[in-house]
C-alpha cells in the first residue's frame, strides 16, 4: 500500500501548489478524473483477491475521502486569499476628512440671551418683545420720566422722524405688556437698543434684557434673590459676589445698581433694577396697593465680554467670521 | 460733583479712612466715580523765602538764591527759574527731599556754585501743569512750614456720580448729612448769621410770574473793593472743586453754590435800571449771555430784568452787560428759588449746560436762599470789604412747592423690602437723616424738607430706610411664589431654534446696526424711502434699514477685504417701513451666501454656490413645510434670478443673486446669492398627525417630459400633481436635461411619479392609465412630449 501513501503526499503537494482555482481542478484531476491515479487503483482492485479486495478498497476510499477533503480545504483557502486581497485592494484612506458641509456658529449674543430665556423660564419668566423704533410715551412718560426731566439726560437719544425715538432701553415693554395682561406678571424681555455713544465699551446699538415681576408681594429681597441667583448660575460660580447698591432711576423706587465681582476686587455695573414705581403701575391701571413687583434692565453686551473674555465691546458688532468662528 | 475731602470733613469727619469713606459714600447711593490725591507723594519740601538774589558767577541761566527755610541760617540755592526774586516765596526741597518721579534732592556743585537745596515750580511737584517758573506762595505763610500742611496737600478730590434725584448732594453740606447719616458722625454745617445793616439801599423787586419765581431774595453791598484778591484758601476749594478762580465776587458766588448748594447771581449796580422784573421774556427781545452767546428770546423763557433791559436767564445763566468789573463798587447780590418746571428742559435747547441751571431744574432747597445770600455777604464784606444793605425777600408762599406730609407705614415697608424692619429702626434712619417725623403707632408721618426734591411719596421713604438700614442687609431671599409651567407651543419653534439650524447649515450668525448709510439704501432701492435718524452718530449711519441686505453685504465686504474665502451670513432682526403715520417693524430673516457652495475639499469639485444651494437650506429650514420660489422682481436682484419665496404657498419673502449693478457698486468680485424672509414663515408651523401606512406595493413611472425652456418645473408639477387620480401619491423632478438630442430652446425634465391605492393592487391598466392622464395634461397645458 506505499502506493497509496504515495500518491497521497503527492496530491496533497500538488494541491498545495496550486495557487488559482483552475489549477487545482487540474490537479484534482489527475488523482479523481477518469485517468486519475486514484482511480486507476480503483480499477486494479478487480484483479485482487476476494479476500485482499475488501481491505484494499476501504484503503483507496479513505485515501479519496482525505483527497477530497484537502481539496475542499485547499479551494476555501484559495477563496479566502482571493476575497482578502480583493478587500486590501478596497481598503480606504480612513485619515481623509469627512466630505460635506461646514457649520456657522451663533453670534456670541445670541448664546447669551438664549441663555437668559432658559436660566429665566427655569423660574417661569415667560419672553415678551416690543418695537424698536418707539414713542416717546412708552420710552419715557409711561416710564415716569416726563418731557424735559433731568434723568432723561442719563440716555443720549437718537430722535426719528415723526416724533419717535429709538428706544433707549427695553423698559417700554414692561409698560406695553402691563398695557395688555393683568398681573401676575412675569416676564423677561430681550432686545435691540440705541444710545448716542460710542467707544471700546459702549456701542450705539446694544442689548438689554428687561425684567418684570409683578403680583400681590414681590418685594426688593425676591430682587436680590433671583438676581443673585441668575448670576451665580449664568457663570456657574456659586461663590460669585453680587451687590445692590442705591441708585435712581425715575421707574423704580427703591432702585439699585447691581454690581457683580470681578478680576481682583473690582466691582461691575451689570443691570439697574428696582421695585416698579407706584406711578408706573397706575399708568396701565394696576393698583399699587394691591400689587407690586420688581424690573430690571441688564446689559447682556457686557456679561458676554466678562463670560468669554472680550475687551472691546467693538468686537461683537464689526462681524469678523474669523472671530465670530471662536464661539462654536 | 467734585470736591475736596478736606472741605467735607470740616462739616463732617468720621473715624474713617478716605477708602472706607468712598466705599460708605458708594454704598449709599453717592457712588464715588473717581478718588484722586490733590498731590502725588513727596517729601522734604517745605515753605522757603528767597532773601536774596545774585547773579551766578559761572552761567547766565542760573541765580544764586539766598533761602529762608526757617533755620538757624538760610541755604543757598542755585536756581534757573525766571521768576525767582527777593522777597518771593516758593516751595524749597531740601537735601534729602524725595520728589515725585522718585529725584531725591542732594547737595550739589551747579558750575563751581554748591547748591543745599532746590526750588520748585508747581510741575515738578506734580500739583499743576505750571513748569514756567517757581511756584509762587502765599506770602503770609511762614518759612519752613512743610509745603503739604502749608497747601494741605494731603487731600483728596473725590468726584461723586450725583444721580438726577439727589440735587442736594450738588452742595457740600448735602454730601456732609449724607456722611452724618451713614456713619453717625456729627455734622457742623455753616450757620451764618445776618449781616447787619450798614447800608439803607435797596432796589424795588417786581415778580410777574410768582408761580415761576416764588421766592427773590436780594440785598445790596455798597463800597467794595473788586479788586481785592480771592483768598488762598478758597481759591484751593474752588480748585479742587474744579471751579476756576475769576474774581473775589463771582468766586464768593461761586464758593457758596459749592458749599451751601445755593446758586448766587452778582450784579454792578450801577448797570442796573429801576426796579428788578422777574417776568417771561417777549418774542424778539434779545441778551447776550456771559458765555457770548446772543439769544433771540421767546416767551417761555423766563427773565431777570430791569425796567429797560433783560439781564439775565433766570436760574441759568446772567447776561454780558450787567456783570462785576474790576471798578463795581456797589454789587446786587441775588439768590432766588426758580421752580424746576421752568428751567427744565431750556438748556438742552440752548445748547449748553450751567452749573446754576443744572442745579435749579433738579430743585434747590427753596428754605436756603436767604441762608446763603447772608453766607455771601459775609465773605464779600470779609474780603472786598463794603457795607451790606437790606436783604429784600419777596416770597409768594403759595407758589413755594407743597411738601405734603407723607404717612410711612412699617408694614409698607416690610412688604416691599422683603424684610420686616422694626419701628424703631424706621425712625432711627428718619432721624440720621434729618427728616422730621411724628410717630403714629407703627407708622411714621414725615414731612419733606425743602432740600428733597426726591421725597414725595412713601416709596421714596422706602428707599431711604433701606438706604440707611444697607441695602446689604435685606436678605437675597430664595423666590417662594406660586409656580406655574409655562406654556410651550408644539407647534411653533423659537427664534433660536431657527438660528440652530441655520448655524448647522453652515450659517454664521451676524448682528449688524439698525441704522445704515441712505446712500446704500439708496442703492440697493432707489425707491425705499427709509425712516430718517435726526441726530446721526455718524452720517453713514443715518437712516433705518428697510432691508437686512446693508448689513450683510458690508459683513460680506469687510470679510473679503480680510481675505475670508467664502461668506455665508445670516441675521434676524427687525427693518423698518414706513405705514400710514406710523411704522412697520417687523422681525425678518436675511442671509447672503458667496463664495464656495462647500469648504474647499478633497471629495468634491469646488463651484460656487447658487440659488438652488440656498434654496434647498432655506427648505431644509422649513421643513415640513413646503418651499417653493416662483420668478419675481427686486430692486436689489438679477432680474433673471430673482424669485418670490412661499413657504406652504404664502409670499413669505424673496431670493436671488444681487443686481450685477450691485456687485459692481459695492465692488464685490463675484456675486453673492441672498435672501430675506418673514420669520413667521420658519417659525409657525403644525402639529405633526400620524396616518396608518398603506401595505400595498407603490409603484414608480418616470417621465421624461420635453417643454420649451421658458416652462417653469414648479408649474408643470402643480399641474400634474392636481390632474393625478387620487392613487397618485407623489410627483416629483428628478433630472433636467438640456444638450444634443433636444431642439435648442428645449429642456428636459425628468418626473418621477409614485402610485399606490390605499387598499388593492394597481393593475397595469390602471398604471398606462395614469400615465396616458398625465403625458396628455402636459402635452395640452404645457406643449410637452415624451422624450424618445
Amino acid at each position: 500500500m506505499t502506493d497509496l501513501a504515495t500518491i497521497l503526499a503527492s496530491a496533497r503537494a500538488e494541491f498545495a501548489a496550486c495557487t488559482d482555482a483552475a489549477a487545482l481542478e487540474n490537479a484534482k484531476a489527475r488523482y479523481l478524473g477518469k485517468a486519475g491515479a486514484l482511480t486507476e487503483l480503483l480499477k486494479g482492485l478487480a484483479q485482487l483477491s476476494a479476500t485482499d479486495r475488501p481491505a484494499a478498497g476501504a484503503a483507496i476510499n479513505d485515501a479519496k475521502r482525505e483527497l477530497e477533503s484537502a481539496l475542499a480545504a485547499r479551494r476555501a483557502a484559495l477563496a479566502d486569499a482571493k476575497l482578502a486581497a480583493q478587500l486590501a485592494a478596497d481598503a480606504l484612506d480612513v485619515s481623509l476628512p469627512g466630505r460635506g458641509r461646514g457649520a456657522g456658529t451663533l453670534h456670541p449674543l445670541s448664546r447669551v440671551l438664549e441663555r437668559f430665556e432658559s436660566l429665566f423660564r427655569s423660574l417661569g419668566f415667560a419672553v415678551a418683545d416690543g418695537p424698536e423704533i418707539e414713542d416717546d410715551f412708552h420710552n419715557f412718560t409711561a416710564l415716569n420720566t416726563p418731557e424735559n426731566h433731568p434723568a432723561r439726560s442719563m440716555q443720549d437719544t437718537f430722535y426719528v422722524e415723526g416724533g419717535m425715538v429709538l428706544r433707549t432701553h427695553t423698559s417700554p415693554i414692561q409698560v406695553r405688556y402691563m398695557e395688555t395682561h393683568a398681573p401676575p406678571i412675569k416676564i423677561i424681555a430681550p432686545g435691540r437698543v440705541y444710545r448716542v455713544d460710542s467707544d471700546a465699551t459702549h456701542s450705539p446699538m446694544f442689548h438689554q434684557v428687561e425684567g418684570l415681576w409683578i403680583d400681590r408681594d414681590v418685594s426688593f429681597a425676591d430682587l436680590k434673590g433671583v438676581l443673585t441667583e441668575f448670576l451665580r448660575r449664568f457663570f456657574e460660580r456659586d461663590d460669585l459676589k453680587v451687590r445692590f447698591r442705591p441708585s435712581f432711576f425715575p421707574f423704580t423706587e427703591p432702585s439699585a445698581e447691581i454690581d457683580m465681582a470681578f478680576g481682583d476686587g473690582g466691582w461691575l455695573e451689570i443691570a439697574g433694577s428696582g421695585q416698579v414705581h407706584p406711578n408706573v403701575l397706575r399708568a396701565v391701571g394696576i393698583d399699587p396697593e394691591q400689587y407690586q413687583g420688581f424690573a430690571f434692565g441688564m446689559g447682556p453686551d457686557r456679561l458676554a465680554m466678562l463670560r468669554y473674555g472680550v475687551n472691546d465691546l467693538r468686537l461683537f458688532y464689526e462681524n469678523d467670521l474669523r472671530f465670530l468662528r471662536q464661539f462654536a | 460733583m467734585q470736591f475736596s475731602e478736606l472741605w467735607l470733613r470740616t462739616m463732617c469727619n468720621p473715624p474713617v479712612d478716605s477708602a472706607e469713606l468712598c466705599e460708605r459714600l458708594t454704598m449709599a447711593g453717592l457712588e464715588v466715580e473717581e478718588a484722586k490725591p490733590a498731590a502725588p507723594p513727596f517729601t522734604g519740601v517745605v515753605v522757603g523765602r528767597i532773601d536774596a538774589v545774585a547773579p551766578h558767577p559761572n552761567a547766565d541761566r542760573l541765580r544764586v538764591c539766598t533761602v529762608d527755610v526757617g533755620a538757624a541760617a538760610p541755604l543757598t540755592v542755585v536756581c534757573g527759574a525766571p521768576n525767582a526774586a527777593a522777597g518771593m516765596l516758593a516751595p524749597c526741597a531740601r537735601e534729602g527731599a524725595a520728589l515725585p518721579g522718585g529725584l531725591v534732592i542732594e547737595r550739589a556743585t551747579m558750575r563751581g556754585v554748591e547748591s543745599h537745596g532746590m526750588l520748585c515750580s508747581a510741575k515738578e511737584l506734580g500739583i499743576a501743569d505750571d513748569a514756567s517758573g517757581l511756584l509762587a506762595l502765599d506770602p503770609s505763610l511762614a518759612p519752613g512750614t512743610p509745603l503739604r500742611d502749608a497747601l494741605a496737600l494731603d487731600d483728596t478730590l473725590i468726584t461723586l456720580k450725583i444721580t438726577p434725584n439727589r440735587a442736594d448732594c450738588l452742595a457740600l453740606a448735602g454730601i456732609a448729612r449724607e456722611v452724618a447719616a451713614i456713619t453717625g458722625a456729627p455734622l457742623a454745617l455753616p450757620a451764618p448769621a445776618a449781616v447787619p445793616v450798614a447800608f439803607a439801599g435797596t432796589r424795588p423787586v417786581r415778580v410777574d410770574a410768582p408761580e415761576a419765581c416764588p421766592r427773590f431774595v436780594a440785598r445790596l453791598i455798597d463800597g467794595i473793593d473788586a479788586k481785592a484778591p480771592t483768598p488762598a484758601w478758597m481759591k484751593q476749594r474752588l480748585e479742587r472743586s474744579g471751579i476756576r478762580s475769576i474774581s473775589a465776587v463771582v468766586d464768593i458766588t461761586n464758593y457758596v453754590m459749592i458749599e451751601m448748594g445755593q446758586p448766587l447771581h452778582a450784579y454792578d449796580d450801577r448797570l442796573l435800571d429801576g426796579a428788578i422784573v422777574v417776568r417771561f421774556a417777549r418774542d424778539g427781545e434779545k441778551l447776550t449771555l456771559l458765555n457770548g452767546q446772543l439769544l433771540e428770546l421767546v416767551s417761555d423763557l423766563l427773565l431777570v430784568a430791569d425796567e429797560g433791559k433783560p439781564l439775565g436767564l433766570a436760574g441759568i445763566m446772567g447776561g454780558e452787560h450787567s456783570g462785576i468789573a474790576d471798578d463795581t463798587t456797589r454789587v446786587y447780590l441775588e439768590g432766588a428759588f426758580w421752580s424746576p418746571a421752568v428751567i427744565q428742559g431750556k438748556m438742552r435747547r440752548l445748547g449748553f449746560v450751567s452749573d446754576a441751571g443744572y442745579r435749579f431744574e433738579r430743585g434747590v432747597d427753596f428754605d436756603g436762599c436767604a441762608r446763603a445770600v447772608e453766607r455771601a455777604t459775609q465773605l464779600v464784606i470779609d474780603i472786598c470789604g463794603g457795607r451790606a444793605g437790606p436783604l429784600t425777600d419777596a416770597t409768594a408762599p403759595a407758589d413755594l412747592p407743597r411738601r405734603d406730609p407723607v404717612r410711612v407705614r412699617a408694614a409698607r415697608v416690610a412688604r416691599i423690602l422683603g424684610v420686616a424692619v422694626a419701628a424703631s429702626a424706621i425712625a432711627d434712619a428718619l432721624t440720621r437723616l434729618g427728616l422730621p417725623f411724628t410717630r403714629d403707632g407703627d407708622d411714621s408721618v414725615v414731612a419733606p424738607p425743602p432740600r428733597r426734591f426726591d421725597l414725595a411719596i412713601e416709596e421714596d421713604f422706602v428707599e431711604e430706610v433701606a438706604r440707611i438700614h444697607g441695602y446689604d442687609r435685606i436678605p437675597a431671599k430664595p423666590a417662594a411664589h406660586v409656580q406655574h409651567m409655562l406654556p410651550d407651543p408644539e407647534a411653533q419653534r423659537s427664534r433660536h431654534a431657527i438660528k440652530r439650524t441655520l448655524a448647522a447649515l453652515d450659517w454664521q450668525e451676524i448682528v449688524t446696526f439698525g441704522f445704515v448709510s441712505s446712500s446704500v439704501e439708496a442703492a440697493l432701492d432707489p425707491a425705499a424711502v427709509p425712516v430718517r435718524v435726526l441726530n446721526p452718530i455718524a452720517a453713514q449711519l443715518d437712516v433705518m434699514r428697510t432691508s437686512l441686505l446693508p448689513g450683510l453685504i458690508e459683513t460680506l465686504k469687510t470679510n473679503v477685504k480680510r481675505r475670508a474665502p467664502r461668506v455665508r451670513v445670516f441675521e434676524l432682526a427687525r427693518v423698518f417701513h414706513r405705514a400710514g403715520a406710523g411704522y412697520e417693524q417687523p422681525v425678518r430673516l436675511g442671509g447672503l451666501a458667496w463664495g464656495h457652495a462647500l469648504p474647499e475639499q478633497w471629495g468634491e469639485p469646488a463651484r460656487h454656490v447658487d440659488f438652488f444651494d440656498v434654496k434647498g437650506d432655506l427648505e431644509a429650514l422649513a421643513a415640513p413645510r413646503r418651499v417653493e420660489t416662483r420668478r419675481g422682481a427686486h430692486a436689489a436682484l438679477h432680474p433673471g434670478r430673482a424669485a418670490e419665496i412661499l413657504v406652504d404657498g404664502r409670499a413669505a419673502g424673496w431670493l436671488g443673486e444681487l443686481h450685477p449693478r450691485l456687485v459692481r457698486h459695492f465692488e464685490l468680485p463675484t456675486p453673492p446669492v441672498v435672501f430675506e424672509a418673514d420669520i413667521a414663515a420658519f417659525t409657525e408651523g403644525a402639529l405633526p398627525a400620524g396616518r396608518p401606512v398603506s401595505r400595498v406595493p407603490v409603484v414608480r413611472r418616470d417621465l421624461a417630459l420635453v417643454v420649451a425652456e421658458s416652462v417653469p418645473a414648479q408649474g408643470l408639477l402643480d399641474t400634474l400633481a392636481r390632474a393625478s387620480p387620487p392613487h397618485v401619491i407623489a410627483v416629483s423632478l428628478f433630472d433636467v436635461y438640456r444638450g444634443p438630442g433636444l431642439t435648442e430652446g428645449r429642456k428636459s425634465l425628468a418626473i418621477l411619479v409614485l402610485m399606490q391605492d390605499t387598499s388593492r393592487t394597481l393593475t397595469d391598466a390602471d398604471i398606462d392609465a395614469t400615465e396616458t392622464l398625465l403625458l396628455s395634461v402636459a402635452a395640452e397645458k404645457f406643449g410637452a412630449e415624451l422624450r424618445r
